[in-house]
């Protein structure tokens, strides 16, 4: 049970990280076409930014001004890159986005070393919460539920409540006739390019020292949140946030549960011996799958279910 | 003339779809632009709004457009209206007219009140999404969508297409008020009865050009051109 509260807690956690890092990519994504290869470098840079930031002036300037950089380098991105590469078509923007990815690493590299830096959390949110059956809850995790929590909030609000946000739901579905009736749909472009970056800068800034931040990060965390763009659905923010919060759960879960097939079948009196047909898969414990179940859950809806969970187009 | 569109041309990739369109639409005037399916009339109107890219000219209240980008088109006073309907589905039926003014809150001489009077059934569905409203009434709330933006010219694609005949009478309906108001209409059809009956003057397209020009009486009197170019 307690491990089941904690690792339920956990999960949460890094789902609402996901959510963060996913809501802009599938925003970017249904409205533009465009899959943005370089989504999760802005949320190691958004790390990288904050770790500077915060030593010299600190992280709560960092909460703010790192994401605000990020915003302003997907608006430069967008205006004077993808636009243009655009006209060529859906491989080029793909190409153009992989390469800004690979620039994107050198240069934190360079810039910051191939070793992890020492972003660490603030010590204001540095102390245990509360304890659950013996287990420490660090008031850090509880900020990040926090913050995620208020993003989700002011993103729902501003896409339902204002009329950049009722804009912005008519060009994910027709940016044609929205630019028709007057819409400048290009600076909307421009804008929700700049946001979802921003976004993922956010989640930099918070996920950068819980978890680690290192040069790989970028490289680690965007395949994920392809999976749940896809596993989500295009055009719905619902979709994606269900999709965040159920791969945090599972990949949370599948690292706490030390089970291997070969338990399960020890349970119906079937005892597997190094003999045995096929021993060292029936062997593999659930932690080492758990980083494949993702991709599994990938490969599976776009088979049975290609639109995702919630999604409203086919693309 | 309002709307003045001089040897006009238009591709997709290397198809040349205009080879050279001229016409013209003046202040207040119905003109109805007919033919057969493929001809390029919905590509006159996409690149008169700027949504095909134009070579040759297209000067509107005096002043060229081509080459603005839509949103700029639909600023200086044309409205367009597509033929597939393109209503945002996810979005209330209120909602979805919100989005036709231009600005926050600046509604012109077409208002609510206007839009859910002429059409009741708008008013009582006016916080259900807009997706799923029938075909009829779809047509009817782009129509009135575009209207809200108060446009000068409105450029209509297909209003009737594959809608019942009663409902067939109800854009007649609106068709007229519109042009009671005074606003232009350029409207294309297929079907002639409509067309015949509201507008003052027609002009009939067939691959890519204007094959003719004139009133209602006269397409009417030119066998030759309904039998080559418009009659199935």
């Amino acid at each position: 049970m307690e491990v089941f509260v904690v690792s339920l807690l956990n999960g949460l956690v890094y789902g609402m990280l996901l959510f963060m890092l996913a809501s802009g990519l599938t925003l970017i994504l249904s409205m533009m076409g465009v899959l943005n290869f370089a989504h999760a470098s802005a949320y190691m840079l958004g790390a990288y930014f904050a770790y500077t930031i915060s030593v010299h002036i600190g992280f709560w300037p960092a909460l703010v001004i790192a994401p605000l950089l990020c915003g302003l380098i997907g608006a430069a991105i967008e205006m004077w890159g993808l636009r243009r590469v655009h006209r060529n078509g859906h491989i080029a923007e793909l190409l153009f986005t992989f390469g800004l990815a690979l620039i994107i690493e050198k240069v934190v590299q360079m810039t910051w070393g191939l070793l992890p830096v020492p972003y660490r959390v603030p010590e204001l949110l540095d102390f245990p919460l509360f304890r659950i059956y013996g287990t420490q809850f660090p008031a850090y995790r509880a900020f990040m539920l926090a913050i995620s929590a208020l993003m989700f909030g002011a993103i729902w609000l501003g896409l339902t409540r204002t009329r950049v946000g009722l804009v912005i739901q008519a060009a994910l579905t027709h940016p044609d006739m929205a630019s028709a009736l007057g819409h400048n749909v290009p600076r909307i472009f421009t804008l929700v390019f700049a946001a979802g970056t921003a976004l993922a800068g956010l989640a930099g800034v918070i996920g950068g020292n819980y978890q680690v931040t290192e040069p790989a990060m970028a490289f680690t965390m965007g395949p994920i949140v392809f999976v749940v763009v896809v596993f989500g659905g295009l055009g719905s923010l619902t979709g994606c946030f269900i999709a965040s919060i159920l791969m945090g759960l599972i990949q949370t879960f599948a690292v706490v549960f030390d089970v291997s097939l070969a338990d399960l079948l020890a349970k119906f009196g079937f005892t597997v011996t190094s003999s045995t047909p096929f021993a060292e898969v029936l062997n593999v414990t659930l932690p080492r799958v758990g980083a494949l179940l993702p991709f599994l859950l990938l490969v599976l809806i776009l088979v049975f279910r290609p639109r995702g969970l919630m999604g409203t187009r086919d693309t | 003339m309002m709307l003045e569109v001089r040897d006009l041309h238009a591709f997709y990739g290397k198809s040349h779809i205009l080879q050279g369109v001229d016409l013209s639409v003046a202040e207040g005037e119905i003109v109805s632009l007919l033919g057969r399916n493929g001809v390029g009339r919905s590509t006159v109107c996409k690149t008169i709004i700027g949504l095909v890219p134009p070579v040759g000219r297209i000067d509107f209240k005096g002043r060229s457009i081509a080459g603005l980008r839509p949103d700029q088109i639909a600023h200086v006073g044309i409205g367009y209206v597509p033929e597939d309907r393109q209503v945002f589905p996810g979005l209330t039926v209120k909602q979805n007219l919100e989005l036709g003014l231009k600005r926050a809150g600046a509604t012109g001489s077409w208002t609510f009140e206007d839009v859910f009077s002429l059409f009741p059934n708008l008013a009582k569905r006016q916080d259900n999404p807009a997706g799923v409203l029938s075909g009829g009434e779809q047509q009817m709330l782009t129509m009135c969508r575009t209207l809200m933006g108060d446009p000068d010219l409105i450029i209509i694609d297909e209003p009737t297409e594959g809608l019942a005949p009663k409902l067939v009478e109800q854009v007649g309906t609106l068709l007229d008020e519109i042009a009671r108001r005074g606003t232009a209409i350029l409207l294309v059809e297929q079907k002639l009865t409509i067309a015949l009956r509201i507008s003052r003057r027609l002009y009939v397209m067939g691959h890519g050009r204007i094959v003719f020009e004139g009133t209602p009486a006269a397409l009417a009197d030119n066998g030759r051109i309904r039998k080559e170019w418009l009659e199935v």
